[in-house]
C-alpha cells in the first residue's frame, strides 16, 4: 500500500497533519535563553561532609518535594523541578519577575522551632571555661589581630601567654568602652544598665582580660539576651564556631543570635539569646500559616496552627511557664521572643515588627510548604532578562529565514525542478522537525535554534547526495526511472553512515550536556531523524509525483 | 548547472603540501595553547561556565563608553569588560571567582557599583550567571569525556560499517580538526562557554559526516568489480573527484546559513557560529587532504601489500584485519571511462 503514490501521499499527509496537531496542541517550549527567566542548581549543603551518602539522598528527595510545593505556591507557570544525580536539583523557573524573591523562597529552611529562653544564671556560670577553650585555641596570635574586637592590648594578651597575671585590673579598652557608655548613660536608663555592666564585667574579675568572649558580651534588660555590639559580632560569631567551643557548651543550653539589630543610645546591637537545647514545637506540627496585619499597630504578623499534637504540647509547656519568655526560632535566628502571658493553644501568631507584608506571605509560604530537611546551597545561577530573551527569538527567527532562502535559492539554481521538490520536501521537513519538537515537550534554546538551522544544512546534504547519484547514472547512459531508482539505492549508504554518526555525536552531547546545550543535543537528534525520513521517503515520492507525468523517454530536470 | 563535474584533480599527490599545511597550522595551534598556558595559566580561556564565577550581562538605554564604565567599576581592578552587540550600550562583565566570597555577592556588588555610578542611566541588567567552583570543575571533565567518547564510539561504529582503517583514519582526520578548533580558540582567546562546546561536538559531527561520504565512496569502488585490483591512490583520488560536487554544494549550502547566522544571529550566538564556520572549512578540507592520504598511508605502512589481499582473506595485517565489510545496497557495474585519474603512485 505504502509503495504506491497514493498510499505514499496519504502516509506524508498524515505525518503531517499529526505534526500539525502537536505545534498547535502543545505549541513550541521556548527555553529559558528565549523566554527569560532563571535556572538554578542547588545541592545540599554540607561542606563536612557529615552527612552519609543515605542521609544526603534522602535529603535530596524530601528537598524536591518541598520545592515543588514552595515553587507551586510561588504561582511560576510550568516550572521545572528535576533532581539530577544523588544530591542536586535543578530548579528552572520562566518568567519570573522577582528573581530575588524566588531564590530566597527557595533557600530558605524554614525550620521552625518553639524553644523556651534561659537565664543568665544558667549560663554565666561556663563563661570562664569558654573564655579558656578559645584562648588555649586561637592562641596570641589570632587575638591580637582581632584586635579591639577582645577588648584586651596586646600586652595584656602576652602577659595571658605567658601565664602572668593582668595587674592592671581592668584593660584600658574595657575602661574605655565603659567610660564611653557612662557618658550616654544619661539618655536611656537600659543603656546604663548596659554600660554599669560593662563596667562592672570588666572590673569585677581580673579574667576579663582573660576573657575574650565574656567581653563582647553586655546584659540588657530582659534575663537571657545578651546584646553584643554589631562591631563585634563577628568576633562573637568566630569564637563561637570553634568546635572545641561548640563542645565546651553546656549540654542544654544553646545560643542563638536575634534575626533584627536593635539600636540602644546610639550603638547597634545585636541580641545573642540563651536557649534551651531542646524545642518544644517543631515545623513538623505546624498545619497551616497565613499571613496577616497586627489588628493593633497594623505591622505584619505570621498566624499558625498547629497540629493537635502540637497544640497539645504548646499548651502544656505555656501553661507550665507562663511570665517567661519563649523564643520563635527560624532557621536558627530568633524572630521574636514574646513573653508567655497565657497558656497558648493550637493557634498563634510570629510578629515580624519592620518587616513588610510581602516577607511575611514569603515566611508563611514557606512554613507551610513544609521545612528542608536541610539547607540548600545554590551552585549555579543563570537568569536572562526577558528583553534579552526575545532580542534572541527575533535574530533567530531572521537569520533562520534568510538561511533557509538561500538554501532554496541554491537547491533551485543549481538542480531545477529536482531542487524544487527537495524544497518542497525541506518544508515537510521543517514541519516535521518542529512537530517533533512539540510532541517530546522539547525546549527551543538559542543553540538549540543554531542547531536546528544547521541540520537544515544537513537536510539539504542527503538531498544533494542522492542528486549526484541520479547525475553520474543519467551520464553514464541509464533511462531515467532507473537512474533515478539507482541513485536513491546508492547514496542510501552514505546518508545511512553519516547521519548515525553525527546521531551518535549528538546522543553523547545530550548525555553530558546541561540546559541549553542538552537543548541544542535534543534538536540535533530530532533533525537528524527527520531528514533521514524526508530525504528517503518524502523527496523520492515527490519524485515517483514527478514522474509519474512524464513518459518513460522525456528527459528530467535536475 | 553543473560543478567539478568532471573533475581530475590529483589529490593525493599533493598530500605532501597539505602535510606542511596542517603541520604549521597545528603547530601554530599548539603553541598558542602553551603561549595561553604561560601568559594566562590555562590552554583556553575558560569562560563563567568552567571557572566558576559570575557573570552580568547589562544594558544602558543609551551608548556607554567601555572606559568610564570600566573606571566606574574599580578602573585598574576592574572585571574584563566586553562591549557586545552593534549600538555600544550593551556590555558583559565577568568577575572571576574570588576568594572567600559568594559569587553571588560579587554579582550584586556589580550591579551596585554600575547602578551608583550611573543613576541617571535606565540599565537593564539582562543576563546573569552565577556558577559556583565545583560545577566548573564537574563541566570541564564532562566536556573532555564527551569528546572521547564521541571519538570511541564513532571509531566503534565505522569499524564495523567500513574496515578498522578507515575508523583509524576518519578518528586522525577528525582529532586533527578538533585540534585546529581549539587552537583558533586559544589563539583568539575565544570565551570556552557551555555552547563552544556544543560546536567543537558538531564540528566533529560534520567533520565525520564529510569524512564518510568521501570513504562510502572510496567503499563502493573498492568492492566494484575490479576496485581491489585498481591502483589504491588513483582509486582513491577517483573517489574524492567522484564526491567533489556534493562536497562543495554541501559546505557551501552550510556555509552560507552559517554566515546567515553570524550576521543576523545575534551577539549571543556569534562566537558559536564562527567555530561553526571554521569547523565546516578545517572539515572539508581534511576530508581530502587528511583522512584520504590518512587510509593510503596507513594501508601502505602497517596493512598488507595492497587492498586486494586484506579483503579477500589473505595474509591479513593487523590493522586491516577486521570482518569485510557489508556492501550496502545493491550496485551495478558501470562504466567509468575517462573518470579515472591518470595515477601514479606519488
Amino acid at each position: 500500500m505504502l509503495k504506491s503514490l497514493r498510499g505514499r501521499i496519504i502516509f506524508i499527509a498524515v505525518i503531517l497533519g499529526i505534526c500539525g496537531y502537536y505545534i498547535y496542541a502543545n505549541g513550541l517550549k521556548l527555553g529559558l535563553d528565549l523566554q527569560g527567566g532563571m535556572h538554578l542548581v542547588v545541592e545540599i549543603d554540607d561542606p563536612d561532609g557529615t552527612l552519609t551518602d543515605e542521609a544526603r539522598a534522602d535529603a535530596i528527595d524530601r528537598a524536591e518535594t518541598v520545592l515543588r510545593t514552595r515553587i507551586d505556591e510561588l504561582g511560576v507557570e510550568e516550572p521545572l523541578i528535576q533532581k539530577v544525580g544523588s544530591d542536586r536539583i535543578i530548579v528552572e523557573l520562566a518568567g519570573i519577575s522577582d528573581e530575588n524573591q524566588a531564590k530566597d523562597v527557595i533557600r530558605r529552611a524554614a525550620f521552625l522551632e518553639f524553644k523556651l529562653v534561659r537565664s543568665w544564671v544558667d549560663f554565666a556560670p561556663d563563661l570562664p571555661r569558654i573564655d579558656r577553650v578559645i584562648v588555649a585555641t586561637l592562641g596570641a596570635d589570632s587575638l591580637s589581630s582581632l584586635g579591639r574586637d577582645v577588648q584586651a592590648p596586646t600586652s595584656s594578651i602576652e602577659e595571658l601567654l605567658f601565664g602572668a597575671t593582668s595587674e592592671e585590673g581592668d584593660s584600658p579598652a574595657a575602661e574605655e568602652g565603659g567610660a564611653e557608655a557612662g557618658e550616654d548613660a544619661a539618655v536611656d536608663a537600659e543603656a546604663e544598665q548596659v554600660a554599669q555592666d560593662d563596667a562592672a564585667e570588666a572590673e569585677e574579675d581580673d579574667s576579663a582580660v582573660l576573657s575574650p568572649f565574656t567581653a563582647l558580651l553586655n546584659q540588657g534588660s530582659e534575663d537571657g539576651v545578651y546584646l553584643v555590639a554589631e562591631e563585634d559580632v563577628e568576633a562573637a560569631e568566630l569564637f563561637l564556631s570553634i568546635p572545641e567551643v561548640q563542645r565546651a557548651m553546656p549540654r542544654d543550653i544553646s545560643l542563638q543570635w536575634g534575626m533584627e539589630p536593635v539600636g540602644l543610645t546610639g550603638r547597634i546591637y545585636r541580641q545573642l539569646y540563651v536557649l534551651n537545647e531542646d524545642a518544644f514545637i517543631t515545623g513538623q506540627m505546624l498545619e497551616n500559616a497565613v499571613s496577616a496585619r497586627d489588628q493593633q499597630f497594623n505591622t505584619p504578623q505570621v498566624q499558625f496552627e498547629l497540629s493537635r499534637r502540637g497544640g497539645r504540647r504548646f499548651a502544656e509547656v505555656t501553661g507550665q511557664n507562663v511570665g517567661e519568655f519563649l523564643a520563635i526560632v527560624l532557621d536558627g535566628e530568633v524572630v521574636s521572643a514574646p513573653v508567655i502571658r497565657d497558656r497558648i493553644g493550637a493557634r498563634g501568631q510570629i510578629e515580624l515588627g519592620g518587616s513588610t507584608l510581602q516577607e511575611a506571605s514569603d515566611l508563611a509560604l514557606v512554613l507551610r510548604a513544609g521545612a528542608l530537611p536541610a539547607p540548600l546551597r545554590i551552585m549555579e545561577e543563570r537568569t536572562v532578562g526577558p528583553s534579552l530573551g526575545q532580542d534572541s527569538v527575533d535574530q533567530g527567527r531572521i537569520a533562520g529565514m534568510i538561511g533557509l532562502v538561500l538554501v532554496v535559492l541554491i537547491m533551485c539554481t543549481y538542480y531545477r525542478v529536482a531542487g524544487v521538490l527537495s524544497v518542497f520536501a525541506l518544508g515537510v521537513y521543517v514541519v516535521l522537525v518542529l512537530g517533533g519538537l512539540a510532541m517530546f515537550g522539547a525546549t527551543l534554546t538559542v543553540p538549540g535554534i543554531a542547531g536546528l538551522i544547521l541540520s537544515v544544512g544537513m537536510a539539504v546534504d542527503a538531498n544533494v547526495l542522492i542528486f549526484e547519484r541520479i547525475r553520474e547514472e543519467l551520464d553514464a547512459g541509464r533511462a531515467v526511472r532507473t537512474a533515478v531508482e539507482d541513485g536513491f539505492g546508492n547514496a542510501l549508504s552514505a546518508i545511512v553512515d553519516a547521519n548515525l554518526t553525527t546521531l551518535i555525536t549528538a546522543l553523547i552531547l545530550f548525555q553530558f550536556g546541561t540546559g541549553p546545550v542538552r537543548g541544542f543535543a535534543v534538536t540535533l537528534s530530532i533533525g537528524i531523524l527527520a531528514s533521514f525520513f524526508t530525504a528517503l521517503y518524502v523527496t523520492r515520492s515527490f519524485f515517483f509525483i514527478y514522474l509519474s507525468r512524464k513518459r518513460a523517454t522525456d528527459p528530467i530536470s535536475i | 548547472m553543473r560543478l567539478f563535474g568532471n573533475a581530475r584533480y590529483r589529490f593525493i599527490e599533493a598530500r605532501r603540501k597539505a602535510y606542511v599545511f596542517s603541520a604549521v597550522v597545528l603547530v601554530i595551534a599548539l603553541a598558542s595553547m602553551v603561549a595561553n598556558i604561560v601568559l594566562i595559566g590555562s590552554w583556553q580561556n575558560y569562560g563563567v561556565d568552567f571557572t566558576g564565577g559570575s557573570l552580568v550581562q547589562v544594558r544602558f538605554d543609551e551608548a556607554m563608553d567601555a572606559a568610564e564604565l570600566r573606571s566606574a567599576l574599580g578602573g585598574a581592578q576592574a572585571p574584563p569588560i566586553t562591549s557586545i552587540g552593534n549600538e555600544g550600550n550593551e556590555f558583559v562583565i565577568r568577575a572571576p571567582l574570588a576568594e572567600d566570597r559568594e559569587v553571588e555577592a560579587v554579582a550584586l556588588e556589580i550591579r551596585g557599583q554600575i547602578q551608583g555610578a550611573f543613576p541617571n542611566s535606565d540599565i537593564e541588567v539582562v543576563r546573569t550567571e552565577l556558577v559556583g567552583p565545583k560545577i566548573g570543575a564537574e563541566l570541564q571533565q564532562k566536556a573532555a569525556l564527551a569528546i572521547l567518547f564521541s571519538f570511541a564510539l564513532t571509531l566503534i561504529y565505522l569499524a564495523i560499517r567500513f574496515e578498522f582503517r578507515f575508523g583509524v583514519a576518519a578518528v586522525i582526520a577528525t582529532v586533527h580538526d578538533s585540534l585546529i578548533t581549539l587552537g583558533f580558540l586559544a589563539l583568539f582567546r575565544v570565551e570556552i562557554a557551555l555552547p563552544t562546546v556544543a560546536a567543537i561536538l558538531t564540528i566533529i559531527g560534520y567533520s565525520l559526516n564529510d569524512t564518510i561520504v568521501v570513504f562510502d565512496r572510496v567503499r563502493e569502488n573498492l568492492n566494484a568489480k575490479g576496485g581491489r585490483r585498481d591502483d589504491p591512490v588513483a582509486l582513491v583520488n577517483r573517489s574524492i573527484n567522484e564526491t567533489l560536487p556534493r562536497t562543495v554544494l554541501t559546505s557551501g549550502t552550510t556555509l552560507g546559513v552559517l554566515m546567515a547566522l553570524l550576521i543576523f544571529g545575534g551577539a549571543v550566538i556569534r562566537d558559536f557560529t564562527t567555530v561553526l564556520i571554521l569547523g565546516v572549512l578545517v572539515g572539508t578540507y581534511s576530508s581530502i587532504f587528511v583522512a584520504s592520504p590518512a587510509l593510503l598511508e596507513i594501508q601502505r605502512r602497517w596493512g598488507t601489500k595492497d587492498l586486494v589481499e586484506a579483503q579477500r582473506g589473505g595474509p591479513r595485517g593487523p590493522v586491516s584485519g577486521t570482518p569485510p565489510s557489508r556492501r550496502p545496497g545493491k550496485r551495478k557495474k558501470r562504466g567509468r571511462k575517462g573518470r579515472r585519474v591518470a595515477g601514479a603512485r606519488a
